[in-house]
């Protein structure tokens, strides 16, 4: 054994020599001189560690990252002292996709920041019992082309509950909901994204107590092609949804690229959505818009198969609309506006693009329980005429939508009390 | 058989070749290089359980004479085209306990049997000064002479009776062993070739982030191999020009499921004009993409699959609107466009080094010129318009 073992001490020697010398050179391992990363081997090794039951608990302060954390553990929280206490700051990133990355199960997350990440903020890919409470995801340089694109982005996730979350200046969007089940987003803020609430091709979603304002477009239901689930039964209700006149930064070619700047709450393809009880108030191209595929510009006009672009049984009331509708996005609807409205009027509060299914009409019109149905006193309905290539849009009154649908249940999730 | 370190098994060796071994440690202790671990014995030890702190614990591949060889029994192996990294080479490896052996699988990974450990070690010739490695094509099998290479990390993949782990080890300074960093880190580099010098991070992934590639399954979130399948692994290597699959068998490391296989699918070699341009377009596609783009992956979230199996058409991308590509799509409409690379958002994301725009999302901090040059080539020769 004696070889051995002086072998062995002999390496270690080596290797404390080695050390010494790396300190001499200029490092290799490490990166941005000014900022202090020692917490992140800290977090990711506990991270790497944690155990289901686990409580990962961030100190107050600010903590400098330069890689993606990530978690693949089930059972975990990770909990910090405040959304402005508890600080992951990526200024420095050189690499991963996103600031977090969680790919687990029965995962909670609270009472912290992540700020400045390249790409999305927090990312949760693929899990169940999820809860995102009271976290802050922003860029803090402003409404930025170049911010990442998400803040908060669970996607094929199932019972997820966001609630006291703030979401600015992501460069897609703030929250956005995408491909998942049983979902309830309430009580968060959103400003200065391009979509503040964006919830796509998700199915059973309530929406509500939420403050939209400053973005592209304040709340977005979609639904997009080509994915494993076509998204259906979004509640949107007791929002503030204003002011959402922020020049839309995002990256062309994306969905929300499309957005006008001015959007209170836009549909795009998606059905059985109710919207109530909101106050929806100076938002400049319109407090509501109904849209299809069509009328996006992120895509063809050949049919996808399996796929419904139109936006069916929306059902629209009891919202306090106004203001809005004075200086849409756009030169089509600018010129629309001056054509119908003058020079000092505006559009109507909801803004559809006419397309509809016509494949399902009987006796030439919509069957009353996929029609779009609006009960909300006495205003005025655009209708772009986006079929006739937008060629003879019409003011119609709301007696024309007077229609009810059954209203959506609510949805039912445990963590949502 | 490889068993490289026969030689230096202590038990056979006359005692003054142990003082030898005791000089050579003393002389290690002195800081003098070209020794290391000389006195190790290269023996593969699977730990079903922990995270041995030192490459050397696992005695897959090892230090010995200056060079990086590999265990008893440890064969080596490659592919028909490999996941880009950073143009990093790596040395793949393989070892089963005695009496076990892989089942073979026409499509997916081998079956491994519990106590496999497969490694992989990346490292680039070596340059000038200390952060300089060179661009290089030619890759020399083991054992690596470490006068000519430097060793950036090794990775291990271990499959433990509850499934796989994997575990990256960074090499020292002084190239004597690797040590366990679960976090992972960055290496500051510069590529030196033909074009010039270029700085880089070259990003060794946490253990997470392994998972972040090889749990081609989002939803079980099991960590599999991706190289040693099939179509990867059906090509002749080594000195002799054997094939791997018989070399497999030979070891004992494959068993009889090969034998009833009628036709062995073959993955086309990326840079190999004897292969039609969609089968090496595939094969890349294939190898750099699907672990992540496939119909159960990560990233089935986008609709996009790259599997041998996809068929041309808009689950290929063709005409396909990006979905949450944020930066990615480069402010291009699809992510293929037929006959029109530059406005393809697959080639925009392959030739970005930017974390919030590039693909594949880890693996890599430069791009790929050589594999972006082969998809645009593809892209332009497909048919078909976007309307």
């Amino acid at each position: 054994m004696g070889a051995y073992q002086f072998a062995k001490r002999g390496l270690l020697a080596a290797s404390v020599i080695g050390l010494t010398l790396t300190a001499c050179a200029p490092s290799e391992t490490g990166t941005s001189a000014d900022a202090d990363l020692s917490y992140q081997e800290t977090l990711q090794t506990q991270l790497l560690d944690a155990k289901p039951g686990d409580v990962i608990t961030i100190p107050e302060g600010v903590f400098s990252f330069d890689r993606s954390l990530s978690l693949t553990v089930d059972g975990v929280t990770i909990r910090g002292a405040g959304m402005d206490k508890s600080i992951l700051s990526f200024k420095g990133q050189i690499t991963g996709a996103e600031g977090l990355l969680v790919t687990a199960s029965d995962f909670t997350i609270e009472n912290l920041a992540i700020e400045d990440t390249r790409g999305d903020a927090l990312k949760i890919n693929e899990g169940e019992n999820i809860i995102i409470r009271g976290v802050r995801t922003e860029w803090t340089g402003g409404p930025k082309t170049s911010n990442g694109a998400y803040g908060i982005y669970p996607v094929q996730t199932t019972n997820v509950l966001m609630e006291d979350n703030v979401a600015i200046a992501a460069s897609d969007a703030g929250l956005y909901i995408g491909q998942s089940k049983n979902v309830v987003v309430r009580r968060n803020r959103v400003e200065r994204n391009v979509a503040g609430i964006e919830i796509e091709n998700t199915v059973d979603a309530d929406v509500y107590d939420n403050i939209a304002t400053g973005n592209t477009g304040g709340i977005l239901v979609f639904n997009m092609p080509n994915l494993p689930q076509d998204g259906r039964r979004t509640r949107v209700f007791n929002n503030k949804v204003y002011e959402n006149n922020h020049k839309n930064f995002g990256h062309k070619g994306t969905p929300v690229a499309s957005v006008p700047a001015g959007s209170g709450i836009m549909v795009n393809s998606n059905d059985q959505v109710e919207i109530f009880g909101n106050e929806i108030r100076d938002n400049r191209t319109a407090n509501i818009i109904l849209s299809s595929v069509y009328s996006a510009n992120y895509a063809d006009q050949e049919a996808v198969e399996g796929y419904d672009p139109y936006p069916e049984a929306i059902y629209i009331y009891d919202n306090e609309l106004s203001g809005g509708g004075d200086k849409p996005d756009g030169a089509d609807l600018k010129a629309l506006k001056l054509l119908k409205f003058g020079i000092g009027g505006s559009l109507p509060h909801i803004l559809w693009d006419g397309f509809e299914d016509t494949g399902k009409w009987i006796d030439g019109k919509m069957p009353d329980d996929l029609r779009i149905c609006i009960n909300n006193g006495d205003l005025e309905i655009l209708n772009a005429d986006g079929p006739n290539k937008y060629k003879d849009p019409s003011v119609q009154p709301a007696a024309d939508y007077a229609c009810d649908h059954e209203k959506l249940p609510a949805v039912a999730l445990a963590s949502a009390g | 058989m490889p068993a490289i370190m026969k030689n230096f098994r202590r038990s056979r060796l006359p005692p003054p070749v142990k003082w030898l071994c005791v000089f050579w440690a003393l002389m290690c202790s002195l800081g003098l290089s070209a020794c290391g671990a000389a006195d190790k014995t290269l023996t593969p030890t699977f730990h079903a359980e922990g995270n041995p702190p030192l490459l050397s614990d696992w005695g897959v591949v090892g230090i010995t004479g200056g060079e990086l060889a590999l265990g008893s029994d440890v064969l080596a192996y490659d592919l028909n085209t490999p996941l880009f990294t950073d143009y990093a080479h790596k040395l793949r490896t393989v070892w089963m306990p005695a009496g076990t052996s892989a089942t073979y699988h026409p499509t997916d990974s081998f079956e491994f049997p519990v106590g496999t450990i497969i490694s992989k070690t990346f490292y680039y010739p070596k340059g000038e000064t200390a952060g300089e490695v060179l661009k290089s094509e030619i890759v020399e099998p083991a054992p690596l002479d470490l006068s000519k290479y430097r060793l950036i990390e090794t990775r291990i993949l271990a499959n433990r009776a509850e499934g796989w782990v994997a575990l990256p080890y960074v090499w020292d300074a002084d190239q004597s062993e690797a040590h366990l960093k679960r976090i992972g880190d960055i290496k500051h580099l510069t590529l030196v070739s033909d074009a010039g010098a270029e700085n880089f991070p070259y990003v060794v992934p946490n253990a997470n982030q392994c998972a972040g590639c090889h749990a081609t399954n989002a939803t079980t979130k099991q960590l599999l191999p991706i190289g040693p399948k099939a179509r990867h692994l059906n090509k002749n290597y080594g000195a002799n020009e054997v094939g791997q699959l018989e070399a497999w068998q030979a070891a004992g490391y494959l068993n009889e499921s090969l034998k009833n296989e009628a036709e062995i699918q073959k993955a086309a070699v990326w840079n190999d004009p004897d292969y039609s341009l969609d089968a090496r377009a595939r094969s890349y596609l294939d190898i750099n993409c699907a672990h992540c783009h496939n119909k159960v992956g990560p990233a089935d979230t986008s609709g996009l699959h790259f599997e041998p199996e996809t068929e041309t058409g808009v689950h290929l991308g063709l005409c396909k609107s990006p979905i949450a590509a944020g930066s990615g799509t480069g402010g291009r409409p699809f992510d293929i466009v037929p006959g029109d690379p530059e406005s393809s958002i697959t080639v925009y994301r392959m030739q970005a080094t930017d974390p919030s725009e590039m693909m594949p999302e880890l693996g890599r901090s430069l791009a790929h010129a050589e594999g972006v040059e082969l998809i645009r080539e593809w892209v332009t020769g497909l048919e078909g318009d976007c309307g």
